[in-house]
């Protein structure tokens, strides 16, 4: 009989994901055999030291990495029988997950806000405002499942932004979003629209995902293959059936911008920020984002860089739209969340100018200023989320803008971290989100897109106007005298909140250092 | 074209044997029927009643069923990897423990949690 | 290099201390807070003077000296250095800036003394003055956009400083958006600076331009222009100053007459090379700087309001110093020149008018003053030192500043001379109205009101700018200050005059006495009205004025009447157009905000249903592309 050979798996390279993955599945083991007791705690500490671990090894691999030659600088290899690409943006994009995730996990953590429970429901089986839910409350139960299932979410991200292959791109995508639409309908207060926001998600993301399949299966039609390096082979050289190749590089996007949370795939966006738990919320909202955009990055320029010249009008016109929408519509948010949502949207229209700028060369490339703009994005979303979770009312948190009147007198610290979160969002000098903005801008402009770029810095002027008029209702107007009452500060909540304001000062004054490694990831990998 | 004319062949039969057996049942099966059968979720006892004002909705029925599809999946791998055992290599063998392992601590979960209790 | 000019980062470090520990500490520095900020200030005054020294001690040509205190970010090709440039150009305005400041500061520890957040609002002031430090020191034009958001940022906490009045709130909230329209210049042009050179570093930048082509350049210089426009208060983006005096005064005498709103004049002469090499960008500055300095001294002319009379003025003298600007080598040391001469007696005259308000129960309005000067005279013979600088009083410092500028406008340009002399004309007219209705004439105040002198805290700072706008003009002594900035700005060659020089300053002097003349027949010995008047027959450009005065009364009322005649175009082009585009914009934002969330249904279905349609427009968008 004929032998059939092994695959060839480089275990040191996809170490992070192993370490991940088995501390998921230990969680799991963990639901089932730790008494409800200890659970939650030993559930928190795993998960946590599971994503410093995974951490480690990320560091640990990323340093045992080499630079290939080349006209660009790349360094990494392709892994996996080619199914993952552990290149420099890959494992940047790890350890910014990683980083992200063990904030989110900190607050998944956090059990001093509500009473000493935390912020997930204790039975979701229970349907909202029924005697079933008072009962479990009364029990103190909480979902400790909420860490396996944010592991898992969170190995299906690193998965998303390293594939090389359309089919294991897919299954990525499915990995990390099935445990978020759970995630997003287990809230403790505010049920139905924690359900709802469930629903919403999923539906619409199992649509999204079929788009995206029919795309895989369009393109292989193509290129015959699924790997990213085959179908940028064939890209090269086959000239006929391009409507093919194009419909299936639409379809492909649409999956792809869904998650990235690009206009007009982007109405789940505010509904599911809104109403998913807070701590889900900044999870996802930064860990999500970083992901696809990677894993956007690397589909349009390592399959479809050939055929640049056919899909970047499209793609402008997307970014275009996704920062006009964003900016525009966050100026009629009276929610926190919905507000903090559109800004989201509007984000990714920022990014997408640098990634679709799609420049080499000696400046910012592309990749390398996204990645940039992603951790400047993601720390002051955690950190802005972290604050919404503090500010609470007698039925949870008070996301009311207009209750969030007058909050600077109350609590000045506290306030002012979330003024230097939006002045981030809007850009300011000495905050991560300037030199963000400056990184995509000028690759943007170095590739020649000075229309969009025109178009970003008036859009980030609207929404500067915006970010800082709720910084002024929060430091210039009197507070009401029936606004929120301020959670006391848990330990957990209060280092996020410190960390996120910590980094996005230093990201702005010192960028150097991140830049650098964002500079120093290089191109991808085929 | 010539080269595609088994799979229209093979859609043919298929879409032939749909319609011929939707089309026979009412033709030949007795019709004998009961409150419990024309409501949603017919499986010829009474469905759960939903409680009113809200509480918990059972969902025993959707439990066996996740069980079944999950130990369904399972045997679809095994099954080809029992066929072609010979002419593979130890690394099938620990991925496909592996993969029993992942298996069962979803199982373990489930029982764990009560998954399988009926009542 | 181990030099004493290389710590000018200390004078930024000395307030930025300022306000991050006023910020930090708790209410028990609220009795001394204030103290500490102007301790900041003066610290970092002093620094400034023993730096001064040590620069002029330097021969001509070694007065230069650029310190990077650390890489800010370097990405390959690009490297942006926190660096400082301090030579003779930024030498000037840190003396400007901290003196002035310190002053100011002095005087709000009275003026502010029954305000229980003192402290926050030092706290504030100090942060201005390290971000307006910032920006003059700045050798990188991304670092001086960093000063440059930095003082917008600490203005519009300022101007919005007592927040229970709604007006002031919304004043800042226009001062925000007027800026940012003008940031934009900024930012693009920063964008093309690194398209084109590379580089943002300023002095690079400089030595590149003769590289580029015209069309960048004139690009560059117009952009930089939109720039200067929204920080300088310059038309079309001026609307927001005249609200932004809803500020505590002190504020309006810091901020928006003596420092910020000369930044973009700053940035101007700055940008010396780009101007040079593209004679249509300095063609818009000059014609920028004229339309604003008539249509600022209109607006003087026609507020009761005393703060408001005072920044439709210094719009107008802003207006002198952009076009001086304009005027190429010739005229950058004297738009410098008045800049700092005005930064005296503008300042010293919103003390002043603070002073009055202080005396007053805060009333603002000159028809419920008159006969002040008998109340308060300090106030009144220091206003009237900076009244005589301002309408270029032979021998005081206004004289000699605006004198060089209409001389070089004559050099360049009869017409824009002869704009320039009119100016002077209007503004010896608006000064002189402002002085009678104040401090002369008979009492018209209102019950209850018992004027009476400022604490010295607040009278001291007076008698410093007072005797400095007497003094100013001494810079001129010997070429001084055009010698002394010659290194930074370039040699000016003189223009051929159409006239001599003398008979040039004759006919200031003779437009002057006219406008006082005529200032002083209507509104000084002639009772003033305790209410707005009537419309009356007296002389042409009194009735225009008073047409002014009259619809400004109801602010908007000249909206919706617009005439012919020159004073209210120009005003009407200033609510209409600019304001009316500011404020449209606003609104069109957020209809169209309220127009997306009305497709945000909540209904999954629609949600689902955009998601395809956006799906098969992608689709066919690529598809079109091939095609095409």
């Amino acid at each position: 009989m004929n032998e059939i050979p092994a695959p060839v798996l480089e275990w040191d390279l996809i170490a992070p994901l192993m370490v991940l993955g088995a501390v998921a599945v230990v969680g799991v083991l963990l639901e089932a055999f730790v008494p409800r007791g200890p659970r939650f705690v030993v559930q928190a500490s795993v998960a946590i030291g599971g994503v410093v671990a995974a951490l480690g090894t990320t560091i640990w691999t990323a340093t045992r990495t080499d630079v290939l030659d080349g006209d660009v600088l790349a360094r990494g290899q392709v892994a996996a029988e080619g199914a993952l690409s552990v290149d420099g943006p890959s494992l940047f994009t790890w350890g910014l997950l990683l980083v992200l995730a063990l904030l989110s996990m900190l607050l998944f953590a956090e059990r001093r806000l509500g009473g000493g429970l935390s912020a997930f429901t204790g039975r979701a089986a229970d349907a909202p405002g029924s005697s079933g839910e008072a009962e479990a409350t009364r029990h103190r139960l909480e979902h400790t499942e909420v860490f396996p299932l944010a592991l898992f979410a969170l190995l299906g991200m690193m998965l998303f932004a390293a594939s090389t292959d359309l089919l294991m791109m897919f299954v990525a995508l499915e990995v990390l979003s099935l445990p978020l639409y759970v995630l997003c309908g287990l809230a403790r207060r505010r049920r139905l629209l924690s359900q709802e926001a469930a629903l919403k998600y999923f539906l619409l993301g199992a649509f999204s995902s079929a788009f995206f399949l029919y795309g895989v299966a369009l393109v292989y039609g193509y290129a015959g293959g699924f790997g990213l390096a085959e179908v940028a082979d064939a890209v090269a050289s086959r000239t006929q059936e391009r409507p093919l190749l194009l419909a299936g590089v639409a379809l492909l996007a649409v999956g792809l911008l869904f998650k990235v949370g690009a206009v007009p795939f982007h109405s789940w966006t505010p509904d599911v920020y809104q109403g998913a738990p807070t701590p889900v919320t900044a999870f996802m909202a930064a860990g999500t984002k970083a992901a696809a955009v990677v894993a956007l990055a690397r589909v349009l320029l390592v399959a479809f860089g050939g055929a640049e010249w056919d899909w970047q009008p499209a793609f402008w016109a997307v970014a275009a739209l996704t920062m006009l929408v964003g900016a525009v519509g966050s100026i009629a948010q009276g929610d926190v969340k919905r507000m903090l949502a559109y800004s989201s949207i509007a984000h990714a229209g920022f990014i997408l100018v640098g990634v679709v700028g799609a420049t080499g060369g000696d400046g910012i490339t592309s990749v390398s200023s996204a990645l940039f703009y992603l951790t400047a994005y993601g720390v002051a979303t955690i950190g802005a989320f972290a604050v919404v979770m503090l500010v609470r009312d007698a039925s949870g948190e008070s996301t009311d803008l207009d209750t969030w009147t007058g909050l600077g007198r109350r609590a000045p610290w506290l306030a002012g971290a979330f003024a230097l979160f939006m002045l981030s969002f809007a850009g300011i000098p000495l905050t991560a989100g300037f030199i963000g903005k400056w990184g995509v801008f000028s690759a943007a402009w170095a590739g020649g897109l000075w229309p969009l770029v025109v178009l970003g810095v008036l859009v980030s002027a609207v929404a500067a106007f915006f970010y800082v008029r709720v910084v002024l209702t929060m430091f210039f107007d009197e507070p009401r005298p029936d606004g929120p009452l301020l959670a006391v500060p848990g330990a957990m909540t209060t280092v996020v909140v410190t960390v996120a304001a910590v980094a996005t000062v230093a990201l702005g004054v010192m960028p150097g250092p991140v830049l650098d490694l964002a500079q120093q990831a290089g191109a991808f990998v085929r | 074209m010539g080269e595609y004319a088994p799979i229209l062949v093979l859609g043919a039969i298929a879409a032939g044997f749909a319609i011929f057996s939707v089309a026979i049942a009412p033709l030949t099966g007795p019709r004998r029927y009961n409150r419990a059968k024309l409501d949603r979720y017919e499986s010829g006892i009474q469905p759960t009643p939903v409680p009113e004002g809200g509480g918990r909705i059972p969902v025993k029925y959707f439990f066996t069923a996740m069980m079944f599809i999950v130990f369904d999946i399972e045997i679809v791998f095994l099954y080809p990897f029992a066929v072609a055992f010979d002419a593979l290599s130890w690394f099938a063998v620990l991925a496909v423990l592996l993969f029993l392992v992942n298996i069962t601590v979803a199982y373990a979960y489930e029982w764990r949690r009560g998954g399988m209790a009926w009542d | 290099m181990n030099d004493v000019l290389d710590t000018a980062w200390v004078l930024v470090a000395l307030p930025l201390a300022g306000a991050l520990l006023l910020l930090t500490w708790g209410k028990e520095s609220d009795r001394f807070g204030h103290w500490i900020g102007t301790a900041a200030s003066a610290a970092s005054f002093v620094w400034g003077a023993v730096l001064f020294v040590a620069l002029a001690g330097r021969d001509a040509d070694d007065r230069s000296v650029t310190t990077t205190l650390f890489t800010w970010f370097d990405v390959g090709r690009v490297r942006v250095d926190m660096a400082l440039t301090y030579d003779q150009l930024s030498a000037l305005f840190v003396l400007l800036i901290t003196g002035v400041g310190t002053l100011i500061h002095v005087y709000s520890i009275g003026y502010m003394a029954d305000d229980p957040r003192r402290r926050r609002f030092f706290a504030f002031l100090n942060l201005f003055v390290a971000a307006m430090l910032t920006l003059v020191l700045a050798a990188d034009y991304l670092v001086l956009f960093l000063g440059w958001e930095g003082v917008g940022l600490a203005s519009y906490l300022l101007i919005g400083f007592w927040q229970h009045k709604p007006s002031a709130a919304a004043a800042a909230q226009k001062a925000f958006v007027m800026n940012r329209v003008g940031d934009l210049g900024m930012v693009i042009a920063i964008a093309l600076m690194l398209a084109h050179l590379g580089t943002t570093d300023i002095a690079r930048v400089a030595t590149g331009v003769p590289a580029l082509s015209d069309g960048v350049v004139t690009g560059l210089g117009l952009l930089l222009l939109l720039g200067a426009c929204g920080k300088s208060a310059q038309v079309p983006l001026q609307a927001w100053l005249l609200d932004a005096m809803e500020g505590p005064t002190p504020v309006s005498a810091l901020i928006h007459a003596a420092t910020m709103v000369t930044a973009g004049v700053y940035l101007i002469v700055r940008s010396a090379a780009i101007y040079d090499a593209s004679e249509a960008a300095r063609l818009a500055v000059v014609a920028v700087g004229l339309v604003t300095l008539l249509a600022g001294a209109a607006i003087g002319c026609a507020k009761d309001d005393i703060k408001k009379a005072l920044a439709g003025s210094t719009m107008s003298q802003i207006g002198y110093m952009t076009l001086a600007a304009g005027l190429g080598p010739a005229g950058y040391a004297f738009a410098i020149f008045h800049l700092v001469t005005h930064g005296f007696f503008k300042a010293n005259m919103f003390l002043g008018a603070g002073s009055v308000m202080h005396g007053t129960g805060d009333d603002v309005d000159m028809r419920h003053y008159g006969a002040l000067r008998t109340a308060m005279p300090v106030t009144f013979f220091t206003f009237a030192a900076g009244y005589l600088a301002i309408i270029g009083f032979p021998g005081l410092s206004g004289f000699w500043s605006k004198d060089k500028i209409i001389e070089t406008a004559f050099g360049f340009n009869v017409w824009v001379g002869l704009g320039t002399l009119l100016g002077a004309g209007v503004t010896a007219f608006y000064m002189t109205r402002l002085m009678a209705m104040t401090f002369l004439g008979r009492k018209r105040w209102r019950e209850g009101v018992h004027p009476h002198e400022s604490p010295a805290v607040m009278t001291v700072p007076l008698v410093v700018l007072a005797a400095l706008s007497v003094l100013g003009g001494v810079m001129l002594l010997g070429h001084w200050i055009t010698d002394w900035l010659a290194p930074v700005v370039g040699e000016a060659h003189h223009e051929e005059l159409p006239v001599p020089a003398i008979v040039l300053t004759l006919s200031v002097l003779v437009v002057v006495a006219a406008g006082v003349a005529l200032a002083w027949a209507t509104y000084g010995r002639r009772e003033v009205a305790a209410d707005a008047p009537t419309d009356r027959e007296v002389g042409w450009w009194t009735r225009a004025a008073r047409h002014e005065l009259y619809g400004n009364a109801v602010n908007d009322a000249l909206v919706v009447r617009p005439t012919g005649q020159l004073v209210r175009g120009v005003t009407a082009f200033d609510k209409h157009v600019v304001a009316g585009a500011v404020s449209g914009l606003a609104g069109l934002f957020r209809d169209a905000s309220q127009g997306l969330g009305r497709l945000q249904t909540g209904f999954v279905r629609s949600y689902a249903l955009v998601l395809f349609g956006g799906a098969a427009a992608l689709a066919a968008a690529l598809l079109a592309v091939t095609i095409a």
